[in-house]
């Protein structure tokens, strides 16, 4: 009996233990990754004068001495005339809603295809966009540039757009897979009822696959707003083109930049995440049930 | 005795499966192409048969694209037809310049020369000059390359104006009305909606991803480098020169090669299993049952993924610069002495610092990532399971083991593999934190921390090397393409493609 109690305790003792375990871990795991990310926020907001020049640079205390909005205004007025960043912005925009809906068409209608439609050539479909999922994007990525080259679109959004939609019908297989789960005697019910295919697509599939619509949507929007090197490539030295990743990379390691001007990228970073970061956690359900759906069907 | 005979055979029998695997490949290989072979050969039988069968509307189909349509009264796809193949033979045989370059049959002829006018300047007696251009070699290849697509797409479209002119044929032989062009319309929204919902993808598809790649393919094995710039010297085929110089030569590309290629292999290996690991840790702890705020725990991190690389990366690199904040913060704490040097990333002295702190960063960017994963799979752990394992008396800890551990594992592995690929082929972390620093000596390209890709990248888009670009492509492809093959013969979902339906 009494050995029993004990054992009673212990268990009880090492439940708070890992209890408090546990949130020191989460605690000190917190810290570390929100430690860079407060960081920005904060030198976005920091204004601290060396010889009543404002320091733009990284400097090494943490915490700022000085708050205030100078380097937004930097960032929007542009004296130099080098870095028109709400020009910037309002690219990346109008890239991403047209790379959104293009893109999502394209994936969602191949992911379509595949999972429901019976053809002869579906099984080599299937095989071929495999093989060409493993190329890396890096080795089409010189050869689009002399494509868009050869007809005068390098340096243009039209180019963007393209190359970021254009391969989307690859990008099929979460979609795929939730198609998959949809039963078909759903859809054969409806053929019955005489739906023809297209129909049954967008009266019956569509409306009952909320969740990978938006899961698809979410990354095609976010896309063009993360992507770096595509857009570096591709733009070249078109400043007035860039999108806001090209942009504020170009203003911290640009060559027309002297000094670096970290503040001021760290206050175009918190207007570029606001929005991302907003749109991202609103939609952060539909987001895991996709990762989690394309881990699993690999 | 039987312990070592026992080890003998598990030995004997892994290597028959590895080679018994290729032949597979092979096997797959000979087949794919008995087949091809075949098809063609049936595609020529069924031309002929057609031929002989068909009303004369088919028989001039063979050499008029429409005719067929015309003769049965098709009007409408008839002309499309005859419009598509007089667009085919005006642009072959006019072979109009874009960019001083010819795109029609003559882009044939370059694409084999890869241009034969070296280009400059002739003086005329009369003391004018004129400047000759010099042939564009590069666009001449990548126009000979489209110009075959076009070939291809063409022998297609003839192929199908045939075919639809016999089944009219066969149509008013089995006393039906040929289709109208309104029921061919309504029939993409029907029988055939997979063509009208694939073609705009498929369009795309061929344009920026397939194109792009052979074009990239054949550049591996011209000599278009920075002394043979396109549009300024000619280019010409090399054969395999670019490749057997990996092995045998004396540049950049055989001496930095087998160490950036085990860099890369060492940095995807770490980075996927630091990455899969602490997810998953992380995840197990934010689950927790006694853990409250899940939630606002599992926000913070995934704010790492929300954010653009671009914006944390650079941020780390800065974070971690010398007299940045870390610096200063090591310097408060005691750790350096003040007015000490702190370079971890771009120019550390030994490139495994370097090395070490990308592969910690990563964990930064990536374990988030995998957290939300395991979250959601651990929300769908089959119930019965546990209640089972109850019933049999397990305890706790027992079925954490026993179940859900083995659980994540087994519905994780796949994932664990386009990560480890997506790993080889990850080009922000470290362009964006290190840009490949620290140098590696010799004036080399490729630097300490480099990998094939961002490698890929200097010597295509800084370099102008994009012969060893391309090589260094296909090597990659080379890679991912023989981890995936053996990872997709294991993955159930492939197998059993269909056992949801």
């Amino acid at each position: 009996m009494i050995k029993k109690e004990k054992k009673f305790r212990s268990v009880k003792a090492s439940k708070l233990s890992s209890t408090i375990f546990s949130y020191i871990t989460l605690g000190i795991l917190s810290i570390i990754w929100l430690y860079p990310i407060l960081w920005i926020i904060l030198s976005a907001f920091r204004v601290e004068y060396r010889d009543g020049n404002l320091i733009t640079t990284v400097v090494g205390n943490y915490f700022p001495k000085g708050i205030g909005f100078e380097n937004f205004k930097l960032l929007f007025e542009n004296p130099t005339g080098n870095n028109p960043f709400i020009r910037w912005f309002t690219n990346t925009l109008i890239v991403s809603v047209f790379t959104f809906i293009l893109s999502t068409l394209f994936t969602l209608s191949v992911a379509y295809v595949m999972s429901k439609l019976r053809f002869p050539m579906r099984k080599k479909f299937l095989g071929i966009a495999i093989i060409l999922g493993l190329f890396p994007g890096f080795m089409s990525m010189i050869a689009i540039y002399y494509i868009l080259k050869a007809i005068s679109l390098t340096g243009t959004l039209y180019a963007l757009i393209l190359v970021y939609s254009a391969g989307a019908g690859l990008g099929f297989y979460v979609a795929k897979g939730f198609f998959d789960i949809i039963p078909n005697s759903l859809m054969e019910s409806a053929r019955l009822d005489g739906a023809t295919n297209s129909q049954i697509f967008t009266k019956i599939v569509l409306p009952l696959s909320k969740p990978i619509i938006i899961y698809t949507a979410l990354l095609a929007f976010i896309g063009p707003w993360m992507d770096f090197i595509f857009a570096k490539v591709i733009l070249g030295t078109n400043r007035q083109m860039y999108t806001v990743a090209v942009g504020l990379y170009e203003m911290m390691y640009g060559e027309q930049v002297s000094s670096s001007q970290f503040t001021v990228f760290a206050a175009g970073s918190v207007v570029v995440a606001i929005p991302i970061v907003t749109l991202f956690l609103s939609m952060q359900k539909y987001y895991v049930e996709g990762v989690t759906a394309g881990a699993v069907k690999g | 005795m039987e312990h070592t005979e026992d080890r003998k055979n598990k030995k004997t029998s892994v290597i028959s499966r590895f080679l018994s695997f290729f032949q597979k490949i092979g096997n797959k290989i000979l087949k794919f192409f008995i087949n091809l072979y075949k098809s063609i050969i049936n595609g020529f039988k069924k031309f002929f048969a057609r031929f002989m069968d068909g009303s004369i509307g088919t028989k001039l189909s063979h050499l008029i694209m429409g005719a067929g349509n015309f003769y049965h009264k098709q009007f409408i796809k008839g002309f499309i037809y005859l419009a598509l193949q007089f667009g085919f033979f005006f642009l072959m045989i006019t072979s109009p310049t874009v960019n001083n370059t010819p795109i029609g049959f003559k882009s044939l002829g370059n694409l084999i020369t890869l241009g034969t006018e070296e280009g400059g300047i002739i003086f005329n007696p009369d003391f004018t000059f004129e400047i000759i251009p010099t042939d564009n070699s590069m666009l001449m290849l990548l126009f000979g390359v489209i110009v075959i697509g076009i070939i291809a797409v063409y022998i297609i479209a003839h192929n199908s104006s045939i075919k639809s002119s016999y089944k009219a044929d066969l149509d008013k032989r089995h006393n039906k009305k040929p289709t109208s062009f309104k029921q061919d319309i309504k029939s993409l929204l029907d029988e055939r909606f997979h063509v009208a919902l694939l073609t705009p993808a498929l369009i795309g598809i061929l344009v920026f991803t397939i194109l792009p790649t052979i074009f990239m393919i054949l550049i591996a094995f011209t000599n278009s480098d920075k002394e043979h710039v396109a549009g300024q010297q000619l280019i010409d085929w090399v054969g395999f020169l670019n490749f057997s110089n990996i092995f045998s030569g004396t540049g950049e590309i055989s001496r930095r090669f087998l160490p950036v290629l085990s860099w890369t292999l060492i940095w995807a290996f770490f980075a996927t299993f630091t990455n899969y690991i602490g997810g998953i840790l992380l995840a197990l702890l934010i689950n927790k049952k006694e853990v409250k705020f899940k939630k606002l725990w599992r926000t913070i991190f995934v704010i790492t993924i929300a954010l653009p690389q671009f914006v944390t990366l650079l941020a780390m690199r800065s974070l971690l610069m010398n007299q940045g904040p870390v610096h200063q913060m090591l310097i408060n704490i005691g750790i350096l002495a003040e007015g000490s040097t702190f370079e971890i990333l771009q120019f550390a002295s030994n490139p495994w610092t370097t090395r070490i702190a990308v592969i910690l960063i990563n964990v930064w960017i990536g374990v988030p990532y995998t957290m939300l994963m395991t979250s959601g799979i651990l929300m769908n752990v089959p119930s019965e399971l546990y209640e089972a394992a109850q019933i049999d008396g397990a305890t706790k800890r027992q079925a954490f083991f026993n179940i859900t551990i083995p659980y994540i594992v087994f519905v994780t592995t796949p994932y664990l593999i386009t990560s480890f690929i997506g790993n080889i082929t990850s080009f922000n972390v470290i362009f964006l934190l290190t840009g490949g620093l620290p140098r590696a000596g010799g004036g080399a390209i490729a630097g300490q921390t480099d990998l094939l890709v961002t490698w890929l990248y200097k010597l295509t888009i800084e370099q102008n090397d994009y012969n060893l670009g391309s090589v260094i492509a296909i090597l990659t492809f080379i890679i991912t393409a023989s981890a995936t093959l053996i990872s997709y013969r294991r993955s159930k979902s492939f197998k059993e493609e269909d056992a949801f339906q």
